[in-house]
């Protein structure tokens, strides 16, 4: 074994190595020059300080999600719906900002509860699905997904639509008082980073330290064993996925409190995808979603960039991010790979 | 009657047609699941195959050659996750779920010079005397080459599946991979096989929308249909018949939402692009749910057992789970 102890140090560099050289072939065969597609990306994610606070931006909810993914996770579930809960929390906080007269210090605390509370609520009746209705969460979290965007499609267009007429682009602009602080000239809300971090905080100390993170452990290893245990599976499950949609939900909030203004057609951008991702690649490593949430976040940021200055598709973000996480799914768990493997040595 | 016969049979026709490529990556995805494994990547591996099989066709001006590019793509799509699950040890859930988005990025990064092109297509064949039929004729064999295919496909899958040798082999590793092993059938073998057969089809359906139903490549355009056929797969019992009759019913409810679209204008036009996935939900949780299994219960004895075999699903008892041989 000792002598296959550095491939055991350079293995989590191989994905990342990996999925550049076959972005850096696609570029090739685009003709750009894989460097300075590369450098385009990096000066799109920090070229300046507004690029630096645009990925700080992007990163709150996407942090924010992934927390939330690590609960369902840990309990066994695929909350693919999680897409449709960042949508239902936009929507709500939308609600609360174009329907509500108050003070900042009422209208946003309002905003984000009823965010949280919609996120919650889509999840819920994903959790319901599955454990009444026998439908996997993968199923009903897709439909439950497409329904939100259709929602969001119908509110822009029909009864939200600004006074404008409906250009199926947005609805009018929030009110000052209904947006979150915003550092500068910037979309970045340092409050929501501080809400995304302690929100972090809490879900491991939840996870690690608490009979209820015991729970969900037993949950995701064995539902069996977690039922001799005493585990109530159905109740831990509909919570499990209720704290990842409140979540969910609050991370919805800050694309349309600081990322937008204003509920918008494509509200999550990929968010909730991203951060099955983020969950995937960090493989209950929990320390390691902040920064992976980060990397991506700079990594989609600079792609907008290389489209704008190369012409080429911006999936080239997408798709060097997923090549990662294709790597890391299938060659990542190096103990479970024939070569760390003596030949009769089973499980 | 609002509708004249005329009416009827082109509708009925375009139903056919348009489910067709449906149909085709529902069998596909049977036969995989039968063999025990799931290949979640549906949605991600048609977008690829649609693309590659649209940009294949339109440089060579050769469909066929497009058609085959489609299948090598589903084909190696699939291989990618019986190879992660079988050799590797991974989740199915989780390889799929990657090249899902993979897929869709993938392609519409490498098809970004050729959305929106018109190219070749599959021509229009009406079989003589066949479609002279009153009513069955141009609503069944007024088609192309790809829709006759498809019927033989959905018969020829079902009697592979259930009246061959080698069918009940492969239903045996999906159901009981340990007394089908030790009867010497090599379990991973056979999940290879079938899986990378079920991907080709796959990649077959997905060219179907870009080089005959869809006419073209443009990103994301069949975005969906991949998960509503992993949908179809459960509701039709992972049976290649009830598979295609729950293809058709998707089919006709869109065609019927597009009607009433036209009929009621003053409702919104998003309200029936939800239908779809009501629909989904709606169709999981009959076959699903304890609920109707009371509603059977309730009915009288007779009626149980058939209105059982009608509403109830159960998939492969092995289905997502790894075989170690020893």
């Amino acid at each position: 074994m000792k002598s296959r102890q550095w491939i055991r140090w350079i293995w989590p560099i191989v994905p990342i190595l990996a999925a550049l050289l076959v972005t850096s072939l696609l570029l090739l065969l685009f003709g750009a020059s894989p460097v300075t597609s590369f450098d385009a990306m990096l000066q799109g994610a920090f070229g300046d300080t507004s690029k630096t606070l645009s990925v700080l931006a992007f990163w709150v909810p996407l942090l924010l999600s992934a927390t939330g993914l690590l609960v369902t996770f840990t309990a066994g579930l695929w909350n693919i719906g999680i897409e449709g809960q960042i949508i239902m929390g936009a929507i709500a906080a939308s609600w609360v900002a174009l329907k509500l007269d108050a003070p900042s210090a009422i209208l946003i605390p309002l905003e984000i509860l009823a965010a949280m509370a919609a996120g919650a609520l889509w999840a819920a009746l994903s959790a319901v699905l599955k454990t009444r209705g026998k439908v996997h969460e993968i199923f009903s979290g897709l439909a439950l997904n497409n329904l939100a965007i259709i929602l969001t499609n119908y509110l822009i267009s029909g009864p939200w639509q600004p006074p404008e007429g409906g250009s199926f682009r947005g609805t009018e602009p929030f009110q000052d008082a209904a947006l979150l602080p915003l550092l500068g000239e910037s979309r970045f809300s340092p409050l929501s980073l501080v809400i995304a971090l302690v929100a972090f905080g809490m879900v491991v100390v939840t996870l690690r330290g608490t009979l209820w993170g015991l729970k969900l452990k037993a949950l995701g290893k064995n539902l069996r064993s977690a039922f001799l245990l005493g585990v109530s599976s159905e109740r831990e499950m509909i919570l499990a996925m209720m704290f990842c949609g409140a979540l969910a939900g609050l991370g919805g909030a800050v694309r349309v409190l600081s990322w937008f203004d204003s509920l918008r057609q494509s509200i999550s951008g990929g968010i909730g995808f991203l951060a099955l991702l983020v969950v995937m690649l960090a493989n209950y490593r929990m320390f390691w979603i902040p920064p992976i949430s980060f990397f991506f976040s700079m990594v989609l940021n600079g792609a907008i960039t290389l489209q704008l200055r190369t012409q080429l598709h911006s999936s080239l973000g997408g798709i060097l991010t997923e090549m990662m996480v294709l790597f890391v799914v299938l060659f990542g768990d190096a103990t479970k790979l024939g070569i760390f493997r003596k030949k009769n040595d089973h499980e | 009657m609002t509708m004249s016969e005329s009416q009827f049979v082109l509708t009925m026709a375009s139903i056919v047609f348009v489910s067709m490529p449906l149909i085709i990556a529902v069998c596909g995805e049977i036969i995989t699941e039968r063999s025990g494994i799931v290949n979640l990547s549906l949605d991600g591996s048609m977008l690829m195959a649609a693309m590659t099989g649209f940009v294949i066709a339109y440089e060579s001006d050769n469909i066929w050659a497009g058609f085959l590019a489609a299948m090598l793509v589903g084909a190696f799509f699939a291989f990618i996750v019986a190879f992660g699950s079988i050799r590797l040890r991974q989740s199915q859930f989780a390889i799929g779920f990657v090249l899902t988005l993979l897929g869709d990025d993938l392609s519409a990064f490498l098809g970004q010079n050729y959305t929106r092109t018109p190219g070749p297509t599959v021509t229009h064949f009406g079989i003589p005397l066949l479609k002279e039929i009153p009513i069955i004729g141009p609503i069944f064999f007024n088609q192309d080459a790809l829709v006759y295919f498809t019927y033989f496909l959905v018969f020829f899958t079902w009697f592979w599946l259930f009246r061959t040798q080698p069918g009940l082999r492969l239903r045996s590793v999906g159901e009981r991979p340990e007394a089908a092993f030790a009867r010497g059938v090599g379990v991973n073998r056979q999940r290879y096989l079938y899986t990378v057969i079920g991907g080709a089809l796959v990649g077959l359906a997905g060219a179907a929308y870009s080089l005959d139903v869809k006419i073209g490549w443009s990103d994301g355009h069949i975005r969906g249909m991949g998960w509503i056929a992993l949908a179809i797969v459960i509701f039709g019992g992972w049976s290649p018949i009830r598979g295609a009759l729950g293809a058709l019913l998707f089919g006709a409810t869109k065609a019927l939402a597009s009607y009433l679209q036209s009929r009621f204008p003053e409702v919104s036009v998003v309200a029936f692009n939800a239908i779809p996935w009501l629909l989904m939900i709606t169709v999981l949780l009959l076959v699903g749910s304890d609920f109707t299994e009371r509603v059977i219960l309730m009915a009288p004895q007779r009626m149980q057992r058939p209105l059982q075999r009608f509403l109830r699903v159960s998939p492969p008892k092995a289905l997502g789970s790894t075989f170690v041989e020893d």
